[in-house]
C-alpha cells in the first residue's frame, strides 16, 4: 500500500471526525458561547432538522432544500422555545438546564408517541470513489465541507454584519448595548435560534446517513459537549481548535486500536484539557492576547 | 404511568369481586402476567411488537375463557430500554404486584440486570428474546433462539457460499462479546479464518473508519452483531462507502428490520438465521401476520420476538392447565416430562428440560438488492443442545449461571 493511499486514508478519516464534531458542537456552542445557557435539548433540535429534512425529501424536495427546510424549521422552534421557556430563566442559568432537559425528553417521547419508533431513510446520495484499496463515500467529503462552510459563515455573521456587533455587544455588556439602543431582548432571540437551526442543520446533513429514531439526537450529544468544553465560550477560537484536536485524537486511536479506544481517547483529551485549561482552549488564547 | 393505569384497573377488578359474593369469585381470580419491556428508548423500536404480541394472545386467551377458567391479567410497565429500570420493575411487580410470572428483557445486559432479583424473590421470568445463550438458572424458561441454532447453521453456511475469511463487527457488551466468540470457534472448527474483529460501544453511530478497517482485512463477509439503533447506522454507511461485502447476522431483520427501515439497496446480501420473520410463508405464520395487523395497523413489522412473545403467552397457558398450578416447581415438573410442545407460528416447538431453552424451526432469510426476502435454506426442530452437553441440567441441579463456551459448567 503505497505512501498516498496511506495519507489519504488518515486525511479522510480526520476530515470525517472533524466534521462531526464541527457539526454536532457549533449550535451549542454558539448558545453556550454567547448566551451562557447550556442548551440539554440541543440532541432534540438535531432530530427535528433531520426529520423534517427526511420528510421533506420524501414529500419530493430536492435534498439541499429538504435540509435547508430542517434548518429553518429547527430554527423556528427554537425561536418558540427561547419566547416561552428560556427568556424566562436567563437569570437563572442552572434551571435553564433543568428546563430544557425537560424539553429534550417530552420531545423524544412525543416523537414516539405521534411518529412512531422509526422512520425508514432517505438512504445516502452521491456514492462512492476509489483511492488504492480503499472506497470512500462522496457525500462523506460535503460534510467535511459543510463543516468548514458553516464556520466561515459564524465568522462572517459575528464579525462582519450588524447583528454580529451587536450580539458582542450584547454578549460583553448587556446593559451598556441597551443603552446605546440594542434591543436584548430580540439578540438573545435571534442568538437562540440560531443555534437551534444549526442544530437543525447538522440533524438534516446527518439524516441520509443514519438511522431514524426519536432517540437520534443523543448520539451527538457527547461529542458535542466534548467539544465544547475542551473548545471553551467562543466558536472561533474555541470550538474549531478543540474540534482539530480531538479529530486527530479520535481519528488515531480509533484506526490504531478501534471505536471503543477512540472514545476513551476523546474523553481523556477532555479530563486533561479541563485539568490543564480550567476556560477551555478559548480561554487560554485569550488570556493570552489580553 | 401505565402501571398506574393498570392498577387502577386492578383495585376496580378486586371491589369488583367483592361484590359479587363468594359464589363465583374463586374462578375468577386472575392470572397475573408481569410485562417488562421496553417501549420508549434506543430499543423501543424492535420490542414495542412483544408488548402488542403479548396483548393479543391475552385477549384471545381470555375471550376464550382464559387460562383453566381464570382470567389472564397483564401488568405492563415501560422499562424504557434503561437497566435499572428493569430492576425496579421487576422488585416491584414479584413484591407488590404478586404476579405469577413475568415476561421480561430485550438486551442481554437487562436480562443480566433484572435475573438476580428473580433468583432473590424465587419467581419465574420469560425471557422472549434470541441471546448469546448459556443462562441456566431454573426461575428462567427461554423461548428465543441462541447460538447454536443461529450460528451453527449461518456461518458454516456463509463459508460455503463466500469463503472461509471472516470479519465481526459486535456491540461491545455481553450479547456481542459471547456472539462474537462461538463465531470464531465455528470458524475455526471449519477450517476458517478470522481476519478481524471489532467491538463497538453502544450508542456509536459514526463508522468511517471502521469500515476501514474491514476493507484492509478483505474478508470474504462480515458478521455483524450490531444492536440498537444508533449502530444500525452502520449499513447505510458501509452502503454509501460501496464496501459491497455480503453480511451474516443472528440479530438484524428478524429483530430491527433494517431492511424495512433503509433505503434499498443498503442491506443487499445480509443473511439472517431467524426462528421467525413476517415474510415466513407459510398458513400458520401468514394468518399470525394478519391477525397482528388487524389489532395494531400501524404495527411496522412482526419480528422474531413478537412470535416468541405470543407463542410463550400459549406455552405458560399450557403448562398451567397440565400442572393445574401456577407454582414454578408444578410447571417446572411439567417441562420435565419433555413433552411441553405447541404449534406456534413459525412451526412446532418444544422446551428443552435440561437447559429450558427452546427448539425452533431456524429460517435462512436472505436480503435481496430491492430488499425483498428470500429463503434459501429452513433447518427443521434445531434444538438448544449446547448447554445440555456442556453439563446444565435444571432437573438436577440450578446453579442459576451464564455459561460460555470458554466458560462452561464445571463437570465434577
Amino acid at each position: 500500500m503505497d505512501a498516498i493511499t496511506v495519507a489519504f486514508a488518515a486525511l479522510y478519516q480526520f476530515g470525517d471526525a472533524f466534521a462531526f464534531l464541527v457539526l454536532s458542537a457549533c449550535g451549542l456552542a454558539v448558545i453556550f458561547g454567547m448566551m451562557g445557557v447550556i442548551n440539554l435539548a440541543h440532541g432534540e433540535f438535531i432530530m427535528c432538522g433531520a426529520y423534517v429534512t427526511v420528510s421533506g425529501a420524501n414529500a419530493g424536495l430536492p435534498l439541499p432544500l429538504a435540509i435547508l427546510l430542517g434548518a429553518l424549521v429547527a430554527a423556528a422552534v427554537g425561536a418558540l422555545v427561547e419566547r416561552l421557556v428560556v427568556r424566562h430563566l436567563y437569570e437563572r442559568p442552572l434551571d435553564t438546564i433543568v428546563a430544557t432537559w425537560g424539553l429534550s425528553l417530552i420531545a423524544t417521547q412525543g416523537t414516539l408517541i405521534v411518529l412512531g419508533s422509526t422512520m425508514a431513510g432517505i438512504g445516502t446520495p452521491l456514492g462512492s470513489f476509489q483511492i488504492g484499496g480503499y472506497s470512500y463515500s462522496v457525500y462523506r467529503l460535503v460534510l467535511f465541507v459543510m463543516a468548514i462552510v458553516v464556520l466561515a459563515g459564524l465568522y462572517v455573521l459575528f464579525n462582519w454584519t450588524r447583528f454580529g456587533v451587536m450580539a458582542r455587544a450584547t454578549i460583553q455588556v448587556p446593559h451598556m448595548a441597551a443603552a446605546l439602543g440594542v434591543d436584548t431582548r430580540s439578540v438573545y432571540s435571534r442568538t437562540f435560534a440560531l443555534g437551534a437551526g444549526l442544530a437543525g442543520l447538522t440533524g438534516g446533513l446527518y439524516a441520509p446517513t443514519m438511522t431514524l429514531v426519536p432517540t437520534m439526537g443523543t448520539t451527538f450529544i457527547m461529542e458535542a459537549f466534548v467539544t465544547v468544553v475542551v473548545g471553551g465560550a467562543d466558536v472561533f477560537l474555541g470550538t474549531a481548535p478543540a474540534a482539530v484536536i480531538l479529530a486527530i485524537v479520535k481519528s488515531a486511536m480509533t484506526s490504531w486500536q478501534g471505536q471503543l479506544f477512540g472514545q476513551i481517547g476523546l474523553l481523556l483529551a477532555v479530563i486533561v484539557v479541563i485539568r490543564v485549561l480550567p476556560k477551555g482552549i478559548s480561554g487560554f488564547l485569550l488570556r493570552e492576547r489580553a | 404511568m401505565s402501571g398506574k393505569f393498570v392498577g387502577g384497573l386492578r383495585a376496580a377488578a378486586l371491589t369488583g369481586t367483592i361484590l359479587l359474593g363468594a359464589g363465583s369469585a374463586f374462578a375468577a381470580d386472575p392470572i397475573k402476567l408481569g410485562v417488562l419491556e421496553d417501549q420508549s428508548g434506543d430499543f423501543a423500536a424492535a420490542t414495542l411488537g412483544k408488548v402488542h404480541a403479548i396483548q393479543i394472545a391475552a385477549d384471545e386467551i381470555n375471550k376464550a375463557g382464559g387460562i383453566d377458567g381464570r382470567p389472564l391479567e397483564l401488568v405492563i410497565y415501560d422499562t424504557q430500554s434503561d437497566n435499572t429500570r428493569y430492576q425496579e420493575f421487576m422488585r416491584r411487580v414479584l413484591q407488590r404486584d404478586k404476579v405469577d410470572a413475568v415476561f421480561a428483557g430485550f438486551s442481554s445486559a437487562s436480562r443480566e440486570a433484572y435475573r438476580p432479583i428473580v433468583n432473590q424473590f424465587d419467581g419465574l421470568a420469560f425471557y422472549n428474546n434470541q441471546y448469546e445463550g448459556g443462562v441456566c438458572d431454573a426461575n428462567m424458561i427461554v423461548t428465543g433462539a441462541v447460538p447454536e441454532q443461529q450460528f451453527s447453521t449461518l456461518i458454516p453456511y456463509m463459508m460455503e457460499t463466500y469463503g472461509k475469511k471472516v470479519y465481526t463487527l459486535a456491540a461491545d457488551y455481553n450479547f456481542g462479546q459471547i456472539s462474537a466468540e462461538w463465531v470464531r470457534n465455528i470458524v475455526k472448527e471449519h477450517g476458517g479464518e478470522m481476519v478481524g474483529e471489532e467491538f463497538i460501544p453502544l450508542g456509536v453511530s459514526q463508522f468511517s473508519q471502521s469500515i476501514q478497517n474491514i476493507q484492509k482485512a478483505k474478508p470474504d463477509f462480515v458478521v455483524t452483531l450490531l444492536v440498537g439503533t444508533p449502530q444500525a447506522s452502520y449499513y447505510e454507511q458501509a452502503a454509501a462507502a460501496n464496501l459491497n461485502l455480503p453480511m451474516a447476522s443472528s440479530v438484524n431483520v428478524g429483530q430491527g428490520y433494517e431492511h424495512k427501515r433503509f433505503k434499498p439497496p443498503s442491506l443487499k446480501d445480509m443473511y439472517v438465521t431467524t426462528n421467525y420473520i413476517e415474510e415466513v410463508d407459510t398458513p400458520a405464520s401468514k394468518a399470525f401476520v394478519e391477525k397482528f395487523k388487524a389489532a395494531y395497523p400501524d404495527e411496522p413489522y412482526v419480528n422474531q420476538e413478537a412470535e416468541n412473545s405470543y407463542l410463550a403467552v400459549y406455552l405458560y397457558k399450557q403448562m398451567v392447565e397440565r400442572a393445574k398450578s401456577t407454582k414454578r416447581d408444578d410447571l417446572r415438573a411439567e417441562i420435565a416430562k419433555g413433552d411441553v410442545c405447541m404449534d406456534a407460528p413459525e412451526g412446532k416447538v418444544c422446551l428443552d428440560p435440561k437447559s429450558q431453552h427452546m427448539s425452533h424451526t431456524i429460517y435462512l432469510a436472505k436480503v435481496g438488492a430491492d430488499h425483498s426476502i428470500t429463503f434459501p435454506k429452513v433447518w427443521q426442530d434445531i434444538k438448544p443442545y449446547w448447554l445440555g452437553e456442556a453439563g446444565c441440567d435444571l432437573t438436577k441441579s440450578d446453579p442459576s449461571e451464564q455459561y460460555t463456551p470458554s466458560n462452561p459448567p464445571s463437570k465434577s
